[in-house]
């Protein structure tokens, strides 16, 4: 029975990914039966490489990919080699511990609201230091190069690598390492650089390459924030599949295998870099450099990247609110002239609408994967079962939903509010069991024990005792996947085949409209909705259990 | 009512750990001393039904005539206190002790009542366990295990936790209550004092005898 969860749960994780890229194999090469096509060809492959736009397309998935990647990396160790152990550390965790439960989409919209020559940032400098009098014609965002993609990536990045850097820093014993460092005369951020962070890399490499495919082949901040002539590769492939023509999903499949090599491609890359770095880093360690003057640089660059990675998405959330209620707003005044809720009450049936599809397919995909979680947990899933865990994270989903939509397609569940749902539980599953697995297995086996041997057989000691102690780790849990579930753009997009919407898509698909107002109003409640879940999940406990202190800590 | 370790040998990759070959009478205590690390708690592992894998088991484990070499822990009816009381944070003082009290008995509110004023603890059952003092706590992790009627008590260093005055009190209410009931007890310590306290056979995890 526990183990059958186990199977459950591991199926669930590979099943689609695999059948997903199978899915994909027929159509790059000509052949889909369901469309008419039953011959092989390459013909798929011809279309692909001869768009002109395909050069520019890879070089700027790959470099915006290991761009964001590289710096985020950077930004999250010098952010902890600098700051951990202090008080100011706990601030920072704790001010940026919040962004995770951020949609992508909703950051980078709140980013682009700020950066674009309209924006708060644009409108403080102007007129007395830019001499604008009105809004500049300069390519912030979308700018050809994608540095406001790369730049929307690393603001939800950062905050994501640092809640896996301490999870893993307990088992890396990094304050005593820290400690002979220091006492041996090196520099706070050296020191740690050279004793603490190969252990921590060690713990956290999974979790970098899954950050390093994501930003390779996201769609939904690059519709926001990256280029457009030509856009990355993982967005024309989304063109190529939604296109009315459905003759275009064949090329649309071999580019999503393209996409694939090309994300395996660097990470493999990925993989010798950090080789070297090992090699170079082992040099650099022992060579005996105590690096005591970088702190007074690193140090503060550390609190200013955390700083700054706060103020802009807090100031990106904060405008999209006030555009939301925004009358008339002229440049360059900070504040519009007038506020109105008309936008809002223009929206409301439609929000209405929207948000009940959202709470319903997020609350079935996490309620499912949670109890997957725990029947995985209960049969004592680990070791490898922990590494596939990360297959759907790492196996771009440009390159495997194609071929799930192809499937659901020919089964005709597309469009159905399940077969979304079941999309989303593919992603929700992973982070679900994440979130909960530390806590599962910290819990005090003795008291399974003491129950026991009350004449508690394994069920009553999992639903009376186990369950109830882990209530806290289960809300943030579902709180984790039910964010999770609200963020996912390209699985509902392509499962829901238009007939079904979430307000994330409904958001990402007036990106290109330039309408401030309307967009402020879909990404406010796109960006409330998990929030509003997580506050839920994190009083819910402390209000049932108000009067038991053992449960407030922990 | 007696429990009786028949040739226990606890091996792992090989090497004999423990090895125990003793019949414990109702209301009579074996002492298994030695330092940290020996393989005592191991021993309590074993009786209670939850030897890691890694652990070899020969051997068995009689209780009132009964083999429970391989029944699951639930089902052993064996209690066992740990050096921490473990009382479950999300239940209140009566809530735990109700946990320990068998379905279907009647007047659970009134054997709760009874049982509280036993420990010293009257009119205590709503309170949330984490206010009690640690006297209070272990007296009603005690109190708990002797309300699911264990036939036998497991005790693993369940004193050692406890400031020096309490440890003396808390021994003797410990032994008393076993005694009273009867109950075959198995205590594994480091400390002679408590030991001494027991009354009955010393003896090491490889069953030689310890002189006090």
């Amino acid at each position: 029975m526990a183990r059958a969860g186990l199977w459950a749960a591991l199926g669930l994780l590979a099943l689609p990914v695999l059948a997903g890229l199978a899915g994909v194999i027929g159509p790059a090469f000509g052949y889909l039966p369901a469309l008419g096509r039953s011959t092989w060809s390459f013909e798929p492959w011809q279309a692909v490489l001869g768009w002109p736009g395909l050069g520019a397309a890879v070089r700027l998935s790959v470099v915006t990919g290991v761009l964001a990647t590289g710096i985020s990396l950077a930004l999250t160790l010098l952010i902890v080699a600098a700051w951990q152990g202090t008080r100011s550390f706990l601030w920072i965790t704790r001010a940026l511990a919040p962004l995770l439960s951020l949609p992508h989409a909703a950051a980078a919209f709140g980013l682009a609201f700020l950066i674009a020559p309209s924006g708060w940032i644009a409108r403080g400098l102007s007129p007395w230091a830019t001499g604008w009098e009105r809004p500049p014609d300069l390519l912030i965002v979308n700018d050809p190069w994608g540095l406001a993609l790369v730049a929307g990536l690393v603001v939800k990045e950062v905050p994501f690598l640092l809640l896996m850097v301490l999870a893993a820093l307990p088992q890396t014993d990094s304050l005593r390492a820290q400690m002979v460092a220091r006492s041996l005369g090196y520099g706070r951020v050296t020191g740690w650089m050279k004793s603490v962070a190969p252990r921590v890399y060690a713990q956290i490499r999974l979790p970098v390459y899954a950050v390093l495919a994501y930003s390779m082949s996201v769609v939904d901040v690059a519709l926001i924030l990256g280029p457009t002539r030509p856009p990355t590769l993982a967005v024309q492939i989304l063109e190529w599949m939604t296109h009315p023509d459905l003759g275009m999903r064949f090329q649309a499949a071999a580019a999503a295998l393209l996409q694939l090599g090309l994300v395996l491609g660097v990470l493999a890359l990925w993989r010798l870099a950090e080789i070297a770095v090992a090699r170079w880093g082992r040099d650099w360690a022992a060579g005996g450099a105590r690096g005591l003057g970088a702190d007074a640089v690193l140090r503060p660059l550390g609190a200013g990247a955390a700083l700054g990675i706060g103020l802009a998405v807090g100031l990106g959330l904060a405008g999209l609110l006030v555009w939301s209620f925004a009358g008339l707003w002229q440049f360059p005044a900070l504040w519009p002239d007038s506020l109105s809720l008309r936008v809002w009450s223009g929206q409301m049936s439609a929000l209405q609408r929207r948000l009940w599809d959202t709470a319903l397919i997020a609350l079935g995909a996490t309620g499912i994967a949670l109890a997957l979680s725990i029947a995985a947990l209960q049969a004592g899933a680990r070791g490898t079962s922990a590494s596939l865990i990360y297959l759907p994270l790492i196996v771009p989903q440009i390159a495997f939903l194609p071929g799930l939509a192809t499937f659901a397609l020919v089964l005709g569940v597309d469009g159905t509010r399940w077969a979304v749902m079941g999309a989303h539980l593919v992603f929700v599953l992973p982070y679900v069991f994440l979130a909960l697995a530390d806590p599962w297995r910290a819990w005090d086996h003795r008291a399974g024990l003491v129950a026991a041997g009350l004449g508690a057989g394994p069920a009553r000691v999992l639903w009376a005792v186990r369950l109830p102690m882990l209530t806290r780790a289960l809300c943030v849990a579902f709180a984790v996947g039910f964010a999770t579930s609200v963020a996912q753009y390209l699985p509902t997009l392509l499962i829901g085949a238009g007939r079904v919407s979430t307000v994330t898509t409904e958001a990402v698909a007036l990106a290109a409209s330039g309408n401030r107002r309307l967009i402020g109003v879909w990404a406010v409640v796109q960006m409330a909705l998990p929030m509003a879940v997580f506050a839920v999940a994190l009083m819910a406990p402390a209000l049932i259990f108000r009067r038991r202190q053992g449960m407030q800590i922990g | 009512m007696s429990l009786r370790l028949e040739k226990l040998e606890i091996a792992r990759a090989g090497a004999v750990m423990v090895r125990i070959d003793r019949e414990i009478g109702p209301g009579e205590v074996l002492s298994v001393m030695g330092p940290s690390g020996c393989g005592k708690s191991t021993l309590l592992a074993a009786l209670v039904g939850a030897l890691p894998e890694a652990f070899a088991l020969r051997g068995r484990v009689w209780l009132e005539g009964r083999d429970m070499t391989r029944l699951l822990p639930h089902q052993r009816r064996m209690g066992i206190l740990f050096q921490d009381d473990l009382l479950f944070p999300h239940l209140s003082v009566a809530g735990n002790l109700g946990f320990g009290l068998a379905r279907g008995v009647a007047d659970r509110a009134g054997v709760i009542d009874r049982a509280l004023r036993e420990a010293g603890l009257e009119a205590m059952g709503a309170r949330d366990p984490a206010t009690l003092s640690g006297g209070q706590r272990a007296r009603v992790a005690l109190m708990r295990v002797l309300l699911s009627e264990p036939r036998a008590l497991l005790l693993d260093e369940p004193f050692s936790k406890l400031d020096a005055g309490l440890r003396a009190q808390m021994r003797e209410f410990v032994f008393a209550r076993a005694r009273a009931r009867g109950l075959p007890v198995v205590l594994v310590t480091h400390d002679r004092a408590d030991a001494r306290a027991a009354g009955g056979a010393v003896v090491s995890v490889t069953g030689d005898a310890v002189a006090l």
